[in-house]
């Protein structure tokens, strides 16, 4: 059914019945903006109904489909005669900008026929808001603007809203614009990258330029943005795949001058290459790593940011990060198992008026990214078992979302050759403009212009169109369908098909692809970033079988082209050619950028504790506990499903009263036999990275081991991925920081045996005020993660103490390490050694391993934010029973004399407190037999943790009562 | 002649939409039971493909259908009610079991399967008190004296995972309330469980869960109910995801029992009679 010029449209509102509405949450908002004459407020649904429709098929719409009998009342109108709003309310309508992912309004639009309307030719939905109380247009405005819509996908009125319904896109003709590029002067070359988004030097634009010298003619808009796009940042890693002159200045002051071939290679590549570990099957070549899980299976890991976008909207930009990178897994012919995210946000109580122009408020892009993230994973049936939410100032104008996913296949089930005469075959969503330029987009700066400029960079997910390409392409691989896939993700089409044929040639006809909406440019066709789009490689004689398939499932399927031997990429829009390049030139014509990086090492600043915290060991342990990047975030993690697929063996929650937050989570998929499991777990530590990038490597490292290690992993099967979000790598300092943090990430793999299949950069995470010319750089953020193998998952330990009179042990060496510790946090205290490596953390870990799998440890956390004392406080807290700890004995280095707040708060590495039971402790301690370990405590039942110095030195005694209370955020004065 | 049916696995037919998710473990389940799943696209229904009335049990497993656009399991209600009513009444009104579990529940809420009769949808199940996705272990005790054949006999409370946002039972009507009770439709509570100090165990206690134990503000603690003549049996939490001993949130503190197989073995033992 096509719109018509005689359509008429309705409006239907859809409202929950009286006892079942809640506007609780949104009034609390509203306030927090500081507008207080809101008395109440009603949210209901809207449906704009667009065609040929009688009174009686618009009742058996709402009837059938828009309202709950009984939780919902519809009342509906044609447009033009909806009667007046009610005196004294006030009304906020938000709507979704044209061209935005609407997927309830194509659900409704396939149904209309089915419940015997079939005069609906359109529809759309939006969102009311019934305000009431005294309140001005301007604080409507407000609301609306801070609180219920975002410009960069949605629009608003005060009053009802004029519904975009049906209505056509404009465009002018369809064609590849010839673009010139011969004869123009080097500035005019940069304009051209600045004018057209292509985020491209001036080097660049020179080889692009020099090419089609040779080639006798100027390029299409199809070929520059092609171009573009496979030498974006994101896609080609240019930085750190460049050659750096690097400059370290040692503590006395001497020039140290080395030239590095590419981070990757001299440092990432490397350590996986020098540890040679048999069980990775794939390191740094597929969408995602690949590893051995037993001898039938594999398991693939991989994680990505979605950073830029998650700022301009949160919901959106999250929501395509959790599907970008669950395609990553799918690119491997895996099945998605487990999710996980780590969020950075500015503090969520951050005064509105330091926030920098067309920032959105933490507080708003913490809870639609969480919204997001929810959203997606749930919907596809994955959980998401771990992750972690980390707030500091610097993230305030970048917020970062690292998605991950983790997948499991039949061994060697994932085929990697396309060949001349396969097809090229696009299954799943539809291409719309959405997420034009992300790829490029990614390598900008933020500035307080971008939303508008680059609306077109935020994509909306849809994902339950993922859910069944996934199911689809799971049948297609068991069949050995395809000889090739992957997804479409940054660069779309341009990056998934010419990457295939990079080696053989590929010929595509864009007018084949299917559309959401007429009007595409070819080149927007090509680049377009809409969401859950895979490509295969499909030899002829499949085609039918896959066609089959994918019709049970529900998905299109789209023969685009074929791959050639013609080794070059050749593009038409129906009869006319819109590109045709060398595949060599599009994937190695890409001048090697050169970099400078500069590192200026100084001595650690002594730190000062203040005099007093003899004193106030106990007011700041509690401080500590409620900190926000310590606290529960439970209220956050009970939104994700961490059940469904009924693997989650170890839960992110654990302990008597599930509260008790896991060092890491064991999945024990139910297809495969045995007792084989994997753990996930992360380590970040943005804090030392202020003082020393190589530090926190060396840190981030030793947690994500640590965090697998203690619930049941073995440390010589624990493979990681590096995700680098940082400033912008063209000034020197940034990039000095960025070698640092590669040094330590190449010296901490190699001491742990640990390495890298994965890893993803973010860079240009800067913000640039156009109003006070402020530069804002986020704080240097590498996330590590872990993946490690449980060889036997009976055996996996939680951190929740089990039993009173059980021993608590101490393992690892404590050091005056509080640089970058919540301690020096909590007093906003700067400078302080930053925690060092852990000479014997490999041989801790493997004897602590030991002990696991004999069964003689009750209990395992390892020590991290917050140091001994959090840790030993979240045990008791797990298991609702107390300790008495005495830190005399505690493993330190008698030389060191450390101080109280020293040995309880210092967060040196390679740490763990296990629980024994009496009857292992001579078999434990003889497994830890000249290693840093000590007991240094016993489990008791009454509810407090007493913590002495000696036994005559009391230092501090916490009630569970109150650690409760902290942890949970709440701190009684 | 008992003994040969029962030689013969059941067959049981799980029903996959666009966005069914928790499929798979509900197949362990069955098949755990005694059951012989096989999970079949509604398309290959439509397709007449698969035949309802060839199998012995029917589940409606739980995920997203069309992604809960328009209300959770409200377009899979609408495929049940427009697409395969007739073969669905024959399978129910035949006695055979059905269970529905999250949104196969929702489902067959709103395609007015539960309570029943359908069509008419005389309940519902919607956004959560709290407004929000959770997903949480809780407690579950049968209704003792309820006509439901999957709740009959369970020897002890069941533990296992809730993961949704809309699944508050909400039936506003006295009269349905009322009929709720007297046709002994309620087939499972949440109940509230208390520790216990000196054996640091969770024990049951008296209901009137309250929250977190009742997770989304369901109506008179309800969790689960059936048609009346109790062979049609939904349920918001997943039974399917505690089939395993080791499955259990406490395992590591040594807890077992719990599990959420009972439910399906009843169901594999109803089926069996077909």
């Amino acid at each position: 059914m096509s719109v018509s010029a005689t359509d008429r449209i309705y409006r239907v509102q859809v409202s929950p019945r009286p006892g079942l509405a809640n506007g609780t949450a949104l009034l609390d908002d509203i306030r927090a903006l500081g507008i207080t004459g809101v008395t109440q407020i009603h949210r209901s649904e809207l449906y704009f109904l667009r065609g040929q429709l009688t009174d009686a098929e618009v009742q058996l719409l709402c009837t059938e489909l828009l309202a709950d009998p009984i939780a919902q009342e519809a009342i509906w109108a044609p447009i033009d005669r909806v009667p007046p709003a009610p005196e004294g309310v006030s009304l906020i309508e938000v709507g979704l900008l044209p061209g935005v992912t609407d997927s309830v309004a194509q659900n409704l639009l396939a149904r209309a026929s089915l419940v015997g309307v079939q005069g609906l030719s359109a529809a759309s939905t939006a969102r009311s808001y019934a305000l009431e109380g005294n309140v001005s247009e301007a604080d409507l405005r407000t609301i609306a603007e801070r609180l219920l819509s975002n410009p960069v996908i949605e629009y608003y009125a005060l009053g009802y809203l004029r519904p975009h319904v049906g209505d056509g896109h404009v465009s002018g003709p369809l064609r590849a614009e010839v673009v010139s590029v011969r004869g123009l002067t080097e500035d005019e070359l940069v304009a051209l990258s600045r004018d057209r988004l292509l985020s491209c030097d001036l080097k660049e634009m020179q080889a692009i330029q020099a090419y089609f010298y040779r080639e006798g003619r100027d390029p299409t808009d199809v070929e520059l943005e092609s171009l573009a796009q496979t030498w974006s940042e994101h896609c080609v890693h240019k930085t750190f795949k460049a050659l750096v002159d690097y400059v370290e200045v040692d503590e006395q002051g001497v020039e140290h001058h080395e030239t590095i071939d590419g981070l990757i290679r001299r440092y990432l590549r490397a350590a996986t290459q020098e540890i040679a570990a048999p069980w990775v099957l794939s390191a740094f070549v597929d969408n995602a790593g690949i590893l051995a899980f037993g001898d039938r299976h594999e398991v693939s890991f991989k994680v990505e940011t979605h950073n830029h976008p998650s700022a301009l909207e949160p919901f959106g930009g999250a929501n395509t990060g959790v599907g970008g990178v669950v395609r990553d897994v799918m690119g491997v012919s895996a099945r998605p198992i487990a999710n996980t995210d780590v969020l950075c946000f500015g503090p969520l109580d951050l005064d509105a008026q330091q926030l920098p122009t067309s920032v959105l408020h933490p507080q708003r892009i913490y809870a639609g990214v969480v919204a997001g993230v929810e959203d997606y994973g749930n919907k596809m049936g994955i959980p998401t078992v771990n992750g972690a939410i980390y707030f500091d100032e610097g993230y305030t104008a970048n917020p970062l979302v690292y998605c991950g996913c983790v997948g499991l296949a039949p061994r060697g089930s994932h085929p990697r050759e396309a060949r001349p005469g396969d097809l090229v075959v696009v299954l799943g969503g539809r291409t719309g403009r959405d997420g034009l330029h992300g790829a490029t987009f990614s390598s900008l700066e933020l500035t307080d212009t971008t939303g508008a400029v680059t609306g077109g960079a935020v994509q909306i997910g849809n994902p339950i169109t993922e859910k069944i390409v996934l199911d689809a392409l799971l049948v297609a691989r068991d069949e050995r369908l395809y000889t090739a896939v992957t997804d479409c993700g940054a660069g779309g089409l341009s990056s998934a098909v010419s990457e295939m044929g990079a080696e053989i040639g590929v010929s595509v006809d864009l007018a084949r692809v299917p559309l959401k909406y007429e009007g595409l440019q070819p080149w927007e066709i090509w680049l377009s970033e809409a969401q859950e789009r895979m490509v295969v490689a499909v030899p002829p004689a499949n085609l039918a079988r896959l066609q089959e398939i994918c019709t049970l499932y529900g998905v299109e399927l789209t023969v685009i082209g074929e791959f050639t031997d013609t080794g070059r990429l050749q593009l038409a829009y129906a009869d006319q050619p819109v590109a045709d390049l060398a595949m060599s030139f599009l994937h190695d014509g890409l001048p090697r950028r050169h970099l400078h990086g500069e590192w200026r090492q100084t001595p650690p600043a002594p730190l000062e504790l203040p005099a007093d915290l003899p004193h106030r060991l106990k007011e700041l342990a509690l401080s500590i506990l409620a900190h926000p990047n310590v606290r529960s975030k439970e209220d956050v993690v009970r939104r994700y499903d961490h059940e469904v697929q009924g693997a989650t063996r170890v839960k992110p929650f654990v302990g008597l009263c599930a509260d008790g937050p896991s060092d890491a989570a064991v999945l024990q998929p139910l297809d495969v036999p045995g007792q084989l499991g994997v753990a996930l777990g992360n380590g970040f530590c943005p804090e030392v990275g202020k003082l020393d990038p190589y530090a926190m490597a060396i840190s981030a490292i030793d947690e994500a081991v640590r965090n697998v290690v203690a619930v049941g992993a073995d440390p010589e099967r624990i493979a990681i991925l590096d995700n680098f979000c940082w400033g912008n790598p063209a000034l020197p300092d940034r990039m000095g920081g960025l070698v640092r943090a590669c040094k330590g990430c190449y010296d901490g793999a190699l001491h742990y045996g640990t390495p890298f299949v994965s890893g993803k950069d973010s860079l240009n995470n800067e913000y640039l005020d156009t109003v006070t010319g402020r530069q804002v750089a986020i704080p240097p953020s590498l996330l590590i993660s872990a993946l490690g193998l449980v060889p036997d998952t009976d055996c996996v330990v939680t951190m929740d103490l089990k039993a009173p009179g059980d021993a608590l042990y101490l393992l690892g060496a404590t050091h005056r390490e509080l640089g970058g510790s919540m301690l020096a946090q909590a007093f906003h205290l700067s400078g302080g050694t930053p925690p060092g490596c852990a000479a014997e953390g490999p041989a801790v870990a493997r004897a602590l391993h030991r002990a696991i799998s004999s069964g003689l440890v009750a209990a395992c956390h390892d020590l991290s934010e917050g140091g001994l004392l959090v840790s030993a406080a979240e045990m008791a807290l797990g298991g609702r029973l107390g300790l008495e700890v005495d830190l005399a004995v505690m493993p330190a280095a008698a030389e060191e004399q450390l101080s109280p707040g020293e040995r309880l708060f210092a967060e040196s590495n390679g740490r763990y407190l296990v629980e024994v039971a009496a009857e292992h402790a001579v078999a434990f301690e003889a497994l830890l037999a000249g290693l840093p370990a000590a007991r240094i405590g016993t489990v008791v039942a009454t509810p407090t943790v007493n913590v002495s110095l000696g036994a005559e030195t009391p230092l501090l005694s916490l009630a569970l009562s109150e650690i409760e209370s902290a942890w949970r955020g709440h701190i009684d004065a | 002649m008992p003994s040969a049916v029962a030689a013969v696995k059941p067959r049981i037919i799980i029903l996959h939409a666009p966005g069914t998710n928790r499929d798979r473990e509900a197949a362990v389940a069955c098949e755990l039971a005694g059951g012989r799943p096989e999970i079949v696209h509604i398309h290959q229904l439509s397709a007449g493909e698969r035949r309802l009335g060839d199998y012995q049990m029917l589940l409606i497993p739980g995920g997203f259908s069309y992604g809960d656009d328009l209300g959770a399991g409200r377009l899979w209600a609408n495929d049940l009610y427009h697409r395969f009513r007739g073969d669905l009444d024959q399978f129910v009104l035949a006695g055979k079991p059905v269970l529905g579990i999250c949104n196969g529940f929702q489902a067959l809420v709103k395609a007015g399967y539960l309570p029943g009769p359908a069509p008419e949808q005389r309940v519902t199940l919607t956004v959560n008190q709290r407004g929000r996705f959770e997903c949480r272990w809780v407690r579950l005790r049968a209704v003792e004296d309820s006509v439901c054949l999957f709740t009959r006999g369970l020897p002890e409370d069941i533990l296992c995972p809730v993961a949704h946002g809309e699944g508050r039972f909400w039936v506003d009507d006295a009269q349905q309330q009322a009929a709720l009770r007297s046709l002994r439709l309620v087939a499972l509570r949440y109940v509230k469980a208390e520790v216990v100090d000196d054996v640091r165990r969770e024990v049951p206690v008296a209901p009137v869960a309250g929250y977190p134990a009742n997770p989304n503000g369901s109506y008179d603690d309800i969790a689960g109910i059936c048609n009346a003549a109790g062979n049609v049996f939904g349920l918001m939490p997943h039974p399917e995801d505690h089939v395993y001993a080791w499955q259990h949130l406490r395992y590591t503190r040594g807890e077992r029992g719990g599990l959420g197989l009972g439910l399906f073995e009843n169901g594999v033992r109803a089926a069996a009679q077909f």
